[in-house]
């Protein structure tokens, strides 16, 4: 894909991972343009509790104000949302998001495919999505659906993630147009915005 | 997971009238991204081969009308889940409901009763299990079967244990249950007090007046216009200065009641004040 027609492609950004991606997120959320023209979802395996210091944490190194997804919520541009722990985050047709506390998916809640795979649905052509680390093959379906929508599909080079089989398994199942070092990753982030 | 969306959002839309229609179950106003999921997720289970051959099966046949709801529907749950808000339960709700001669509590959307079993619990500790009654109502009939046995997987009690510590608890948990094989049932004792009974939030009424309404993890399967009406249908059924409590992800913010509750600290814990 040519660099430059990246410019206004997306409606909505997701970035998702597992062990080894707070550290990325860290890296990357300091250096996304403060008036970027779409809001982004992140979905983060964790373990439960944590959350709110975890909102607190990204607050204090992101350009962006980040807040928990909260169940009706409209998504906003320039605005960035965490799926709380313990549930599903879903995206709703009419661009807003659901809680859904059914069964762990791939011993995970959040199911980073669950995210995936709606929001695919409702953005199709208008959405890009990027893995990050982690020891679980979960985001790996979600990316095979958001490239058949035709949207676009991004993940953290493995050879430098901390853990490396998410990211290499993603690889493996869908198709990926970039493979991205975590220095990368927020200029990618800043060329999708107008 | 993407081959098995063969339920398109018309599809959806189709059944959920289908249903209504032959059954009297209203999941019109459902959350779609969720339900959609679910329905999917059923129509891989049973390995249909065509949405008409799952049409058809729906409604002609209402044992699985009944399989339909039994899976459709999340009814995942746990004992003193959120040990915060039980914490808060014991500690600022159950007090001023000791001062009234007598206590109503209600848990719509029980599922398989560990929510009504931790309250339980809360109340005898409180000295307060003598003069309550827990009504525990839910849409599906097969989990109030297993919440009036009381009996839960052994291999959660840790997990509920702990949850049961940080709630507050100071006794040996395992008192409450006999373990049996991989089985644990939960003290006779503990459900003489709880009145089991299917009720649909989406279209039956108010039945009494409560001190305390818990529905937790069930609004969030609800469309904003179907929250609206139950937040209605709970503001008839609570007491003046009764309270209503809701999972640690659901609010009352887009219904008419935030004037006339108040809520309590960081807790999903309204109480009605007018
Ligand atoms: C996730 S469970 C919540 C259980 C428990 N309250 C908790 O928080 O752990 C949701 C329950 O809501 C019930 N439910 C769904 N729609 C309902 C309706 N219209 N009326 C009554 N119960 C309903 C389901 O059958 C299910 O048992």
């Amino acid at each position: 894909m040519e660099k430059d027609s990246l410019k206004g492609a997306i409606d909505l950004l997701l970035i998702a991972g597992s062990a080894g991606s707070l550290d990325v997120l860290l890296k990357v959320l300091p250096a996304i343009k403060s008036n970027l023209s779409f809001p982004i979802i992140i979905v983060l395996h964790r373990k439960a509790s944590y959350d709110s210091s975890l909102i607190n944490l990204f607050n204090t190194k992101a350009t962006l104000p980040v807040v928990e997804a909260e169940e009706k919520d409209s998504l906003q541009n320039g605005k960035i949302y965490v799926a709380p722990s313990d549930y599903h985050l879903l995206v709703e047709t009419n661009r807003s998001l659901s809680l859904d506390y059914s069964e762990k998916i791939q011993y995970s809640r959040p199911c980073i495919d669950v995210t995936f795979e709606t929001a695919a649905e409702v953005y199709k052509t208008r959405i890009a999505a990027i893995l990050l680390s982690g020891a679980n093959s979960d985001g790996s379906a979600g990316l095979k659906s958001i490239k058949s929508y035709g949207g676009i599909t991004a993940v953290q080079n493995p050879q430098y993630a901390e853990v490396s089989y998410m990211p290499q398994k993603a690889i493996q199942t869908a198709p990926i147009d970039y493979i991205l070092n975590i220095e990368e990753i927020a200029n990618f982030i800043n060329k999708l915005s107008l | 997971m993407l081959e098995y969306n063969f339920v398109q959002d018309e599809d959806v839309d189709i059944i959920l009238n289908d249903i209504l229609e032959s059954y009297g179950y209203d999941f019109t106003e459902y959350s779609k991204a969720s339900i959609k999921r679910r329905i999917n997720r059923l129509f891989t289970l049973d390995r249909f081969m065509s949405f008409a051959e799952f049409r058809y099966r729906l409604r002609s046949d209402p044992d699985y009308m009944h399989r339909f709801i039994e899976q459709v529907t999340v009814t995942v749950t746990e004992m003193f889940r959120d040990p915060q808000f039980y914490k808060v339960l014991r500690e600022q709700v159950l007090p001023t409901l000791g001062t009234y001669p007598f206590i109503r509590i209600w848990h719509a959307g029980c599922s398989t009763g560990e929510e009504v079993y931790s309250m339980a619990i809360l109340l005898k500790e409180a000295n307060l299990y003598h003069k309550a009654l827990l009504y525990a109502t839910d849409l599906n009939h097969d989990v109030l079967e297993k919440a009036r046995m009381g009996i839960f997987p052994l291999s959660q009690m840790k997990q509920y244990s702990e949850n049961y510590i940080q709630s507050g608890g100071t006794k040996d948990f395992s008192e409450y249950y006999t373990a049996n094989y991989d089985k644990a049932k939960f003290d006779e004792e503990l459900s003489r007090k709880m009145i089991f009974s299917t009720h649909n939030l989406v279209s039956d009424r108010s039945f009494n007046e409560f001190q305390l309404i818990l529905c937790r993890n069930v609004l969030i399967y609800f469309d904003k216009d179907l929250q609206v009406k139950v937040f209605n249908l709970f503001e008839q059924s609570l007491d003046n200065l009764g309270y209503l409590a809701l999972g640690s992800k659901e609010t009352i913010r887009f219904s008419s009641l935030t004037s006339r509750f108040k809520k309590l600290d960081n807790e999903k814990i309204w109480k009605k004040i007018a």
